[in-house]
């Protein structure tokens, strides 16, 4: 949708138009839930809407006490410590289990691949409810119910089909004869799969490896199935304190996500892109 | 087959097949000797790839076994064999500058430092890309990159480079140009090549041998120049080189020459190559620029042909006549710059030597 042609009919002129007004509805209806959050964060009051004092831009209206809240109530500081301990972890597991998912998925030889793939992606299709109290069953039964292992592993498993989807895409663009290549020289497989393979599709494994951060990091139906008391995820944290005392607190630490995430995103594209620059593989 | 010690690749009743039902490969037995060019030459399907692939232990071998020095290589894997390759589509490193890979295969034999480079500097200025060490494939032009590859192949002093039509990509003028600097390179080091190629001009003007590939078997294995002035047979006559095909039966049989009869009663001697006695069918091959227009002096065959088209193409002009009933037949006369009075739908008289024109096996 460049500028508008001279010869535009009545009917693209108000297409044109038209357009720019879904798109800005569609953004609002997107971002204006995320935006409101953060004044609200600052509110002086413990309340979750705008005072007069607030609308009226009176300073007296606004303070950090909600933040000063969050970095000082052992809870918060106990659930950030816990989801800080496992999101990196059940990062960790499902970039490695997914890429090499998507690597040997990627193989012409594999039988059934369209079924295994389907079986490795159901997690992400299965209803979330669903999948956490088919994991509270099955892991009361070995023992991980309620343990730290037993959050990331079943983290791990939701957040895995991000990376095999996301590796897959950048595998359709990888040069077998690469790898051959790498052999002629004399390359072992593992030499081959650290210093050719793994660097090409390093921006594949990275924006899979963010998602599945976001997804455990952002996780509460499962941890509430799976996790005790001492798994108390920021989440969770959240989650009960909806329920039980409506206290702004969880404005400020959704508005601290917010950032975080927003953040995360920035650095690992903007890392992602000069990766793909250096790696010659982007038109500069 | 102690005769045969010495070879640098053996193929031995090697076959192939991808299916299990069709066989790619059939029953190849090559010796390739040390030192030597050769090329595998044929159209697409030919099996000359996979004979390569297998050699470089891409493919294995459904059948026989390949040796390399006199050592079986079936179950040796790809890494371990220490042979050079340079691929179709070059398949440069692209996250590496052209220096890191070069130094790649020095790296993988743990070669020190100040001896990788010495050698990479030794191998760039070898394809004459000395000061081109720090860019990156993609800022090289496709003959500076398969320069590169040609130099990435070689720098860890294989004994054996193959080739997997490594100019493909390239213009024409480019690769006619590349394909002496590859000769050159070969001449220098001493290096076996084994080169795969569809394009029969590259063949020609690098190999000191070429295997002529079809339906997954060598037609004819011999020099350049046998290879055209001397086809064994009607596929390899088509392949290389232009061909006039005349279609007919053998009357009689006189030691290496043979009498045929073509379509009009007219009777023709030739070289009796491939054909299977008196009464035979047979298919004639003979080269358009061994044809004389109007000959001055007596000729083994001599013949009128009717002038269908002509065709100005510089240094010579190709006039293509119906002979004998056929209507594709090719006459290539040299431009000496003297006005030649024929016209489209003359009749003329032509002639060619007895040698020049091959009894071969029939073709449709």
């Amino acid at each position: 949708m460049s500028a508008l042609p001279p010869y535009a009919s009545t009917a693209q002129i108000s297409w044109y138009y038209g357009f720019r007004v879904i798109c800005a509805l569609i953004f609002f209806f997107l971002i204006f839930p995320i935006i409101v959050i953060m004044p609200l964060s600052f509110n002086a009051e413990d309340f979750f809407t705008f005072t007069p004092k607030m609308l009226a831009l009176d300073p007296a209206g606004y303070s950090l006490k909600h933040y000063q809240d969050f970095f000082t109530n052992p809870d918060w500081q106990q659930a950030l410590w816990n989801s800080v301990r496992i999101a990196p972890v059940a990062t960790l597991l499902a970039t490695s289990f997914g890429t090499l998912a998507a690597i040997g998925l990627s193989q012409s030889h594999v039988p059934f691949k369209s079924a295994i793939m389907a079986i490795l992606i159901s997690p992400m299709i299965v209803p979330l409810i669903i999948s956490a109290a088919g994991m509270y069953f099955f892991y009361s039964r070995i023992g991980l119910q309620g343990t730290y292992w037993g959050v990331v592993l079943a983290h791990a498993a939701l957040g895995t089909p991000f990376v095999i989807i996301t590796v897959t895409a950048t595998l359709v663009g990888f040069d077998r004869s690469l790898t051959r290549a790498a052999a002629s020289m004399g390359a072992d497989p593992v030499r081959t799969f650290f210093k050719v393979q793994m660097p090409l599709i390093l921006p594949g494994v990275i924006s899979g490896a963010l998602f599945a951060f976001i997804t455990s990091f952002d996780e509460v139906v499962v941890v509430l199935f799976l996790g005790s008391a001492s798994q108390k995820t920021l989440p969770w944290q959240m989650f009960t304190g909806l329920r039980e005392q409506i206290s702004p607190t969880i404005l400020a630490v959704a508005t601290i996500l917010v950032v975080i995430s927003v953040v995360l995103l920035t650095v690992l594209e903007l890392l992602r892109r000069r990766s793909e620059r250096l790696r010659g593989l982007a038109p500069s | 087959m102690s005769e045969n010690r010495g070879a640098a690749v053996r193929y031995e009743s090697v076959q192939k097949s991808y299916d299990g039902e069709n066989l790619v490969v059939k029953d190849l037995n090559l010796d390739i000797a040390r030192g030597e060019f050769l090329t595998m030459l044929g159209p697409s399907g030919s099996g000359k790839t996979t004979c390569l692939m297998m050699l470089a232990g891409f493919e294995p071998a459904t059948h026989g076994e390949i040796f390399l020095n006199d050592r079986p290589i079936n179950n040796v894997p790809p890494h371990k064999r220490g042979i050079g390759m340079v691929f179709q589509n070059y398949a440069l490193f692209p996250h590496m500058s052209v220096a890191e890979n070069l130094a790649f295969p020095l790296q993988v034999r743990g070669m020190d430092k100040s001896e990788q480079q010495a050698k990479v500097k030794r191998a760039l200025e070898m394809v004459e890309l000395g000061t081109f060490g720090s860019r990156r494939p993609a800022q090289l032009s496709g003959g500076q990159q398969q320069r590169v590859a040609v130099a990435r192949a070689l720098v860890f002093d294989p004994e054996l480079v193959l080739m997997d039509e490594p100019l493909g990509a390239l213009d024409k003028q480019l690769r006619e140009q590349m394909q002496y600097e590859i000769k050159h390179i070969h001449d220098n080091l001493g290096v076996t090549i084994v080169y795969v190629t569809h394009d029969q001009t590259e063949a020609l003007t690098m190999s000191d041998r070429v295997a002529v590939f079809n339906d997954g078997v060598i037609q004819q294995l011999s020099s350049p120049d046998a290879l055209y002035e001397s086809p064994q047979n009607s596929f390899v006559a088509q392949f290389i080189g232009e061909n006039n095909k005349l279609n007919g039966r053998v009357t009689a049989v006189d030691g290496s020459e043979c009498v045929v009869e073509v379509p009009g009663g007219i009777s023709l001697k030739a070289d009796a190559v491939n054909i299977s006695g008196v009464g035979s069918k047979t298919t004639l091959s003979l080269r358009p620029e061994r044809v004389e227009l109007q000959p001055e002096k007596e000729m083994d065959n001599m013949i009128d042909g009717k002038v269908e088209e002509l065709i100005y193409l510089g240094d010579h002009i190709r006039v293509r006549m119906n002979v004998a009933g056929n209507r594709e037949f090719v006459v290539k006369v040299r431009n000496r710059g003297e006005r030649r009075q024929i016209a489209e739908g003359d009749t003329v008289k032509i002639g060619w030597a007895a040698s020049d024109c091959k009894a071969l096996d029939a073709v449709a």
